[in-house]
């Protein structure tokens, strides 16, 4: 999955950023494998995502989020 | 003669360095713009102690060595170039305590370019509330450096920074990480190839396309050792990206613990309600309902008390002065033209004032969160609103804020749609041509000229909207889209930043457009103050004979003197010639000369009116009664009747008619094709709507 499918609150551990269409800026600013990555809030049709990676508070437009891989944590 | 210090300031965006160089300067600090590109470049002096001076640079904030933007370029231009004047002795990395490991990246990068580089650690303040404590001492070990713990809210740790800078040979400029581990025989084959160079500076430069000083990138013949594609490169970037985060991991589990069951939340709960999908828009409009009337009310006030202080000085100056052709110039074309400078300091003060506030509150983010969606259908991004916003006031600055859009396209589209937007130079136009033409009397409650104010900022806010729309589907730009944007705390705005924005931004206004504004009113002056041939030079003679027959008095016939004077000055014939242009939009030659003016800037067009009607002032009631007693010469109606001011209204809403957003979009597009673009299409779509406009209401 990818984190385009996380729900509101949850939570996913990064598995791949290596996508070429992924910023450089992103992955600079946590969005690496192995980081825990947090959906804190949608906006209207679920796009842009406010996200929370390895601590930084940031948002992204779902077409990048679906190429950042990841594995659903259950907490 | 001791020598300065030279300081950089670099750091992540909203870590407070901004806060930092304030603190350090106070109001000893200029801004002014790098060489070439429109990058605001603020440098300030700081005293240290034993009479030593620094001189503080306060780059743009950068997330790291990889520039996205032109602003993020300058940080490592400068940083590659020994050669700069400004090449920094000391670097000063500004990070703040929440976000270390993020901010920490930057840090190991600008210390392996072997610059001395100094830790400010700042919002201190916030350490307690979010559960963090840190081990200086084993920070300043493991990262090789000096640390500075400061809170620029309790102006607390400004002093240890100050002696640190003082102290900064003893800096270690040992680099965090050995850049060629990240693969290694890539970087041997480069060692070889350039002996002489530094292994991470050319690794800098070799993926990103920078030219610096004395080695560039041509003559490093780097592109004859391309052996790696572009993709193979990110992969490098990315590998180093993950190591530098190893290292910092590393250091931060010895050195920080972060005990979340002490941190307090204020950032979810207010997120929860202002990014809420009803409530978030609410407070919005809310938001921006109260800056309109923080713009046109409360403006109002100092606004009226300028007009009225530079009506009397050019009227006092008159008195004292002895007449002759400097009085008149001075009195005429020099104090009106200032005024006409000065009357827009409030709104642009205010607007800088909500737009610092918003800034500084972490809020704006918030609504570029909030907008996303809704302006990418149009061709733009949720980072456009701000500009679409600030273009109210000016768009001058709203095309410079238009900087931290990373999709070259969307930016474009934003810089080209801004002027459409109801700037506070129209403002005077549309008032004067409302109280003419639009009848008084109330629908709902609401007056109809103030309905027909609001429609108009509408009708502007639409075509910008609309013309996006147009440009996403015709231009043929295709770049990768990416929007990152960084959602930071919420803060309280330090009221030192707010009013040091709203100063600078205030006196950049003043002296960038206001010299244009300036020059127009001395220029105008002079074209409306002499003439060829007889017809003005003899005007005395001509209008005394013409109206010997009829009873005048005296102020009467010199009214009428300089009204056939006006008609045979150099701008009286511009308006003739281009009256067969503009007749089919109901307008005269009066109007016309008002219009050519307003080209130069929009606000001249009421003060050319009253020159042109020869009211003795600027006094809006005067202008506006001899304005409703012009009588079409053709039709025998007044000449400013409800189609021809509807036609007028719709004119100034659309066209392209100021010389300083023209230049800006110059700079910032870097080409005169869009500018002229802009000029062409936005005038000739006035021209024309104007056109239909008349002809149907007449």
């Amino acid at each position: 999955m990818t984190v385009a499918d996380l729900k509101k609150g949850e939570t996913g551990i990064i598995t791949d950023s290596s996508s070429g269409d992924i910023p450089l800026k992103l992955l600079e600013m946590g969005c690496l494998p192995g980081n825990t990555v947090q959906l804190l809030q949608l906006a209207p049709f679920s796009d842009p995502m406010y996200l929370n990676i390895n601590g930084s508070h940031l948002a992204i437009r779902k077409k990048t989020a679906a190429l950042i891989l990841i594995k659903l944590t259950h907490e | 003669m001791s020598k300065q210090i030279n300081v950089a300031l670099i750091g992540n965006p909203n870590t407070g360095k901004t806060s930092v160089f304030n603190a350090l300067t106070g109001l000893n600090q200029k801004v002014g713009n790098y060489p070439g590109i429109t990058v605001e470049k603020k440098e300030g002096i700081c005293k240290l102690p034993r009479g030593v001076k620094a001189h503080i640079l306060d780059l743009p904030g950068t997330y790291s060595l990889n520039a996205s933007s032109l602003d993020e370029n300058v940080v490592i231009e400068l940083l590659l170039n020994k050669n700069d004047k400004d090449f920094p002795d000391v670097a000063l990395i500004i990070t703040d305590v929440e976000n270390l490991k993020r901010n920490l990246l930057l840090f190991t990068q600008i210390k392996d370019l072997k610059i001395p580089t100094i830790l400010a650690i700042n919002m201190a303040d916030r350490m307690n509330r979010k559960g963090i404590k840190l081990d200086l001492e084993i920070l300043e070990r493991r990262l090789n450096t000096k640390i500075a713990l400061l809170s620029t809210r309790k102006n607390t740790g400004i002093d240890t920074l100050k002696d640190l800078i003082n102290n900064y040979k003893t800096i270690s400029t040992e680099p965090c990480l050995d850049t060629s581990t990240i693969d290694t025989e890539y970087f041997q084959n480069l060692k070889k190839a350039f002996p002489n160079q530094d292994l991470y500076k050319l690794w800098v430069v070799i993926t990103q396309d920078v030219n610096f000083g004395k080695i560039d990138r041509n003559e490093l013949a780097i592109e004859k050792f391309k052996t790696k594609s572009k993709s193979e490169l990110k992969r490098l970037q990315q590998k180093e990206t993950i190591k530098r985060y190893q290292f910092i991991n590393d250091v931060l589990k010895e050195g920080q613990t972060i005990d979340t069951a002490n941190a307090r939340d204020l950032r979810s709960k207010l997120d929860r309600i202002l990014t809420h999908k009803v409530f978030g828009y609410l407070i919005f409009f809310i938001i921006l309902l109260t800056i309109f009337q923080a713009i046109y009310d409360w403006a109002s006030v100092p606004m009226d008390f300028i007009d009225g202080a530079f009506a009397s000085l050019s009227h006092w100056l008159k008195g004292v002065l002895p007449s002759g052709v400097f009085t008149d110039l001075l009195a005429e074309g020099i104090i009106p033209g200032l005024g006409g400078i000065v009357i827009f300091i409030p709104q642009i003060a205010f607007l800088f004032l909500f737009i610092a506030v918003l800034e500084e509150s972490g809020y704006m983010s918030r609504v570029v969160f909030l907008m996303d969606r809704v302006m990418r259908r149009f061709g733009l991004s949720g980072k456009s609103v701000v500009p679409l916003i600030s273009g109210t006031a000016c768009a001058i600055p709203a095309i410079m804020a238009t900087r931290n859009i990373e999709n070259w396209k969307e930016r474009l589209i934003t810089i080209l749609v801004t002027p459409f937007t109801t700037c506070s130079a129209r403002l005077p136009v549309y008032l004067i041509i409302i109280a003419l033409v639009i009848p008084e009397g109330r629908f709902i409650g609401l007056s109809y000229q103030a309905l027909s104010l609001m429609l108009l900022y509408l009708i502007g806010f639409g075509a910008a909207i609309i013309s996006a729309y147009i440009l996403d589907r015709t231009l043929k730009i295709r770049r990768k889209t990416f929007f990152v944007i960084e959602m930071p705390n919420y803060k309280l705005p330090l009221l030192k930043n707010v009013v040091f924005t709203v100063i600078e931004k205030t006196k950049s206004f003043v002296l960038g457009a206001g010299k244009i504004i300036l020059a127009i009113s001395i220029i105008l002056w002079f074209l409306a103050s002499f003439g060829p041939g007889d017809q003005f030079n003899e005007a005395d003679r001509i209008v005394k004979t013409e109206f010997a027959n009829q009873q005048m008095d005296e102020s009467e016939l010199q009214q009428k003197i300089a009204a056939h004077k006006l008609e045979h000055s150099y701008i009286g014939l511009t308006g003739r010639a281009i009256e067969p242009i503009i007749e089919p939009l109901g307008y005269d030659w009066k109007i016309g000369i008002a219009i050519v003016c307003s080209f130069a800037a929009r606000e001249v067009f009421v003060g050319t009116l009253a020159t042109i009607y020869s009211v003795g002032n600027d006094d809006e009631e005067t202008i506006k009664s001899r304005m409703s007693k012009e009588i079409n010469p053709v039709l025998g109606v007044p000449l400013f009747n409800f189609a021809s001011g509807i036609s007028l209204l719709l004119f100034y809403a659309f066209a392209m008619q100021c010389m300083s957003t023209l230049a800006i979009v110059k700079r910032e597009t870097n080409s005169w094709k869009w500018p002229i673009l802009q000029l062409v299409l936005m005038s000739a779509f006035a021209y024309v709507v104007a056109l239909i406009a008349y002809q149907l209401l007449k």
